[in-house]
């Protein structure tokens, strides 16, 4: 089928960018959405034209590299998929697809429709941790955890850290990111010794980041590739009540 | 002497590594203060090995090419990691442990190095446990296990279908803890170029803003390469598509040994080709083959709804040919039947490329629900990229290029022939022999990054406590950042007409076709003039838009694709002088009645070390001899 493109194309971080239109023929149903761009990038590489700058490396929806705005939803139509995992059966012959990066405060374009999503880095670096050297641990067993809390930590834990949750909030809030973490550690009895503090460094970093406050919307939970709850937020917003609480006292 | 040597400890086997560390030598912590290390690579193997060698005190650098650590291939690691913690009672212990990756690798790795590596495994689940990784439980709270293939013991810890992602954010976040307590400084998009040797030592390494498109220089009392497989070296592949065999095949030139280089295992459970598109393959996990059958129909060209075929006319052909293991077989034997049956005219799917691998009877047995629970997101992933579901249509699967057993060659200290580098992880070449077994990678990663390196380097660094941190004005720097420069500025003048991808894409079938799953004298000849001739194209024809000064995916594309095709003719090199087959390493000419893979111990038992010789010039070849003395050497048999 043949589509129409319209791509952001920014130069570099500081440059303005605009909306560049492509056509694209033969694209296959079977082809996934990036390996659509490939074949986009090839053709332009051979026409002398640049190439559209985006990242991926997985291919399978699992290292969060890949994350594109596509006709106004982060990753695209389709629930519970990583923009990788798209494939070119949702669209038809004519349609007009339009490509942005995600847009937020926190998330500077580097260049087309390449973030930088540093500040989860950031985020993370300020409590996203166990404190426990190596070296230090008890046998494995030695801590019993009923399936009950694994399963739902292991459900936080499996956020892959690409940020739609943030380019589809309003507020640019990276509430649903902080609160999978926070939440996975709070369940189990080893992460349980510093929740308090976690939760307290985790959203002041956020929130110097200028990452805006949650208030709610659940646009995250809706576009979040890996089914993420917002019920986690919940959990994250009474960790947070509880320790700014001994806190002041 | 050859400079070979392997450095394995005096002692009997179990006493080796304890014995080891109670001699090493130590750095006081005022010292470790005042040295400072590089990592590079933040996969399984280098994220750990960086917040361990942080927490001792060691001032590290750590470098990727993704833009941030968590993203490193170790992420898509799916069934899970291997310890000998025997919780099932089932007989399992280091020695078994030991003794399956021996044999499983056939017969072609170190002991001692081995039997370490099982003998950590169990450290490793407690720490990762200790770390908040959400491994799968029973409902008594106590951790759960499955088996793998070529095993008959249940020891693999997982967190369903994602365990290289549950166990790389457990060193992600030590790694993060690192870095807020000012340890580790993170250098994200940077791509190594090139390794800086001064007086004989590894003092640092070139790299590449991958923003900016500056070259910088680094520089350090000890290098550790933690850099992944070159799998991808197939173009398509079960791996991420950007890991590369560019750091380690640096390091090669500029002296490190490079050990197997053609040991490179197929995974017999991918989703098959389905398109000229594609640039990657995905894989559905080993763990699979615990409740899904392998199966062909016994008539040749059969079309019909697998469905509606009646069990007597489904050939098993795992089942057949291996009663004892059956379905988990390992990978290369697993690999090789499809591959068998395929050729012989009884391959489904369109393109005849393809094996069933059928949930049915399971799904019959424990219910949907049960199946969910162990395989929901693989059959989630199966399905969203074929558009039909295992719990009611059987996969088709076919195998792929998936792991790189070859890689640097290090001694038991994990250093490579150049002092004061070191390679861990899927970067070196140490103990999985010929092929590897499930669930052994992540064990070996974060064994060599947790449990190993550390100390051993420690050892290495006792005796550079008085070198000052060198400068990288040095003439080695100058001379090593320059020349990286130049090669970059090289593959944009060629300016060409084919793309780098192109170029990949035609080394890939090269490398599948003659270096693959099964290879012969005479393919693998062929496979080294198509290489070279390859080679003379790329560096005359090929396109690379931009400048060096900016964010540029076509130029790190090439500077990939110009490593991989040199490393191609290493691996024909390597593959053409073992006339055995072992393991992966199948060469026609070598196997039995039955069809199986026959070894020379008389004349291969030993590793292949290459050494660079210059461009263009053949690779010099080194035999570190493997001694067994803790078990027999057999004909490996899974009947
Ligand atoms: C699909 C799949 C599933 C798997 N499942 C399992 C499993 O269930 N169990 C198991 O044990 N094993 C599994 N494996 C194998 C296992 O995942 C890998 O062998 C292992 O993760 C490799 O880890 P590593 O740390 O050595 O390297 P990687 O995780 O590949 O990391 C490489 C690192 O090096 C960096 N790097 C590389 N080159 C450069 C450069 N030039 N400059 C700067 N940085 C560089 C990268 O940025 C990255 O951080 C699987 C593999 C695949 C492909
Ligand atoms: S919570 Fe979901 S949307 Fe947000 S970063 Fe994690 S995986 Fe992505
Ligand atoms: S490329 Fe890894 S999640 Fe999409």
């Amino acid at each position: 089928m043949k589509i129409k493109l319209n791509i952001w194309k920014q130069e570099n971080p500081k440059a303005k960018g605009k909306f560049v239109k492509y056509e694209l023929d033969g694209v296959a149903e079977e082809m996934s959405f990036l390996e659509m761009l490939d074949s986009l990038n090839e053709k332009l590489i051979k026409e002398h034209q640049e190439p559209v700058a985006f990242e991926h490396d997985c291919r399978e929806g699992i290292c969060g590299s890949c994350g594109l705005y596509i006709n106004g939803r982060p990753h695209g139509p389709g629930d519970e998929i990583g923009t990788c995992q798209l494939h070119m059966r949702a669209f038809r012959e004519g349609d007009s697809i339009t490509i942005e990066p995600w847009r937020a405060k926190g998330f500077p374009v580097i260049k087309d429709l390449i973030v930088d999503r540093n500040a989860f880095d950031k985020i993370m670096a300020a409590g996203g941790f166990i404190s426990i050297d190596m070296g230090q641990a008890a046998d494995a067993n030695a801590i019993l955890v009923s399936k009950e809390a694994a399963d739902k930590a292991f459900d936080a834990a499996a956020c892959i850290g690409c940020g739609a949750c943030v380019a589809a909030c309003k507020n640019s809030s990276a509430m649903l990111f902080v609160a999978a973490k926070v939440s996975q550690f709070a369940l189990l009895p080893q992460g349980k010794i510093e929740a308090k503090r976690r939760a307290l460094n985790m959203i002041a970093k956020m929130d110097e980041l200028g990452f805006g406050s949650c208030t709610n919307t659940g646009a995250c939970e809706a576009e979040c590739p890996k089914g993420i709850s917002i019920d986690y937020i919940a959990m994250l917003n009474r960790e947070y009540l509880c320790a700014s609480f001994s806190e002041t006292e | 002497m050859s400079k070979l040597d392997s450095k394995i400890p005096e002692g009997p086997l179990a006493e080796k590594w304890s014995k080891y560390k109670a001699s090493m030598k130590l750095v006081s912590p005022l010292n470790k203060k005042k040295l400072d290390i590089i990592v590079v690579g933040t996969g399984i193997a280098g994220a750990p090995a960086a917040a361990t060698l942080a927490e001792l005190g060691y001032n590290v650098k750590s470098f990727c090419f993704q833009d941030t650590a968590r993203r490193a291939h170790s992420v898509a690691a799916q069934g899970g990691i291997n310890a000998a913690k025997n919780y099932k009672s089932d007989g399992d212990s280091v020695y078994r442990l030991f003794y399956d990756m021996i044999k499983g690798g056939d017969f072609r790795a170190r002991e001692a190095n081995v039997y370490r590596i099982a003998e950590v495994s169990n450290a490793i689940i407690d720490q990762l446990t200790a770390q908040g990784v959400p491994f799968a439980r029973e409902y008594g709270g106590t951790l759960a296990n499955r088996t793998f293939g070529g095993v008959q013991v249940s020891r693999t810890f997982y967190a369903q279908g994602q365990t290289g992602q549950q166990v790389l954010l457990g060193g992600y976040s030590a790694l993060k803890r690192q870095v807020s307590l000012g340890k580790v400084k993170m250098y994200s998009r940077r791509q190594m170029l090139d390794l800086v040797i001064i007086d004989g030592k590894a003092r640092g390494i070139i790299t590449r803003n991958l923003v900016t498109g500056e070259i910088e220089r680094h520089s350090a009392h000890a290098v550790v390469l933690a850099t992944g497989g070159y799998g991808t070296i197939y173009y398509l592949s079960t791996l991420a598509v950007n890991s590369n065999g560019s750091a380690a095949w640096q390091a090669y030139k500029k002296g490190a040994f490079f050990g197997n280089p053609s040991f490179v295992q197929i995974h017999p459970t991918s989703i098959p080709v389905l398109n000229d598109y594609q640039c990657k393959l995905t894989l559905m996990s080993e763990s699979l083959r615990n409740d899904g059958r392998i199966w062909v129909p016994k008539e040749k060209g059969d079309k019909r709804d697998p469905n509606i075929i009646p069990e007597d006319e489904r050939d098993y052909f795992l089942e057949r040919r291996y009663p004892a293991f059956g379905n988990l077989v390992p990978r290369d034997v697993a690999s090789r039947a499809a591959k068998e049956r395929c050729d012989a005219g009884f391959g489904v799917g369109k393109t005849g490329l393809a094996v069933y691998l059928d949930f049915r009877d399971s799904v019959k047995k424990q219910g949907e629900k049960a199946i969910k629970g162990k395989y929901g997101n693989l059959f989630d992933l199966y399905e969203k990229i074929t558009g039909e579901s295992p719990y009611k249509t059987p996969m088709m699967i076919y195998p792929a290029g998936h792991y790189t057993m070859g890689g640097l060659w290090v001694d038991y200290n994990l250093m490579t022939t150049i002092p004061g580098l070191f390679a861990i992880g899927e970067a070196n070449f140490s103990d999985h022999g010929a092929n590897r077994l499930g669930a052994s990678s992540l064990m070996q990663g974060a064994g060599d990054g947790y449990c190993i390196l550390p100390y051993t380097i420690t050892n290495y660094l006792a005796d550079e406590i008085k070198t000052k941190l060198p400068s990288t004005d040095t003439p080695e720097f100058e001379e090593a950042a320059k020349t990286a420069k130049e090669r970059l500025d090289k593959f944009l003048s060629i300016n060409g007409k084919q793309t780098a991808t192109s170029f990949h894409k035609r080394l890939g079938h090269i490398m599948w076709n003659y270096c693959g799953m099964s290879r012969n004298e005479e393919g693998l000849k062929k496979a080294l003039q198509m290489i070279d001739d390859l080679q003379k194209e790329f560096w005359s024809d090929l396109k690379i838009p931009g400048k060096v000064e900016e964010l540029n995916q076509e130029l790190e594309k090439a500077s990939r694709i110009a490593d991989f095709l040199e490393l191609a003719k290493l691996m024909a090199l390597d593959a053409l002088n073992r006339k055995e087959s072992c393991g992966a390493h199948f060469r026609e000419e070598s196997q039995t009645e039955g069809g199986e893979a026959q070894r020379i111990d008389s004349e291969y038992s030993y590793v292949a070390a290459w050494e660079y010789q210059g461009d263009n010039k053949e690779p010099k070849l080194h035999k570190e001899e493997l001694k067994f003395e803790n078990v027999e050497v057999k004909v490996r048999s899974y009947k």
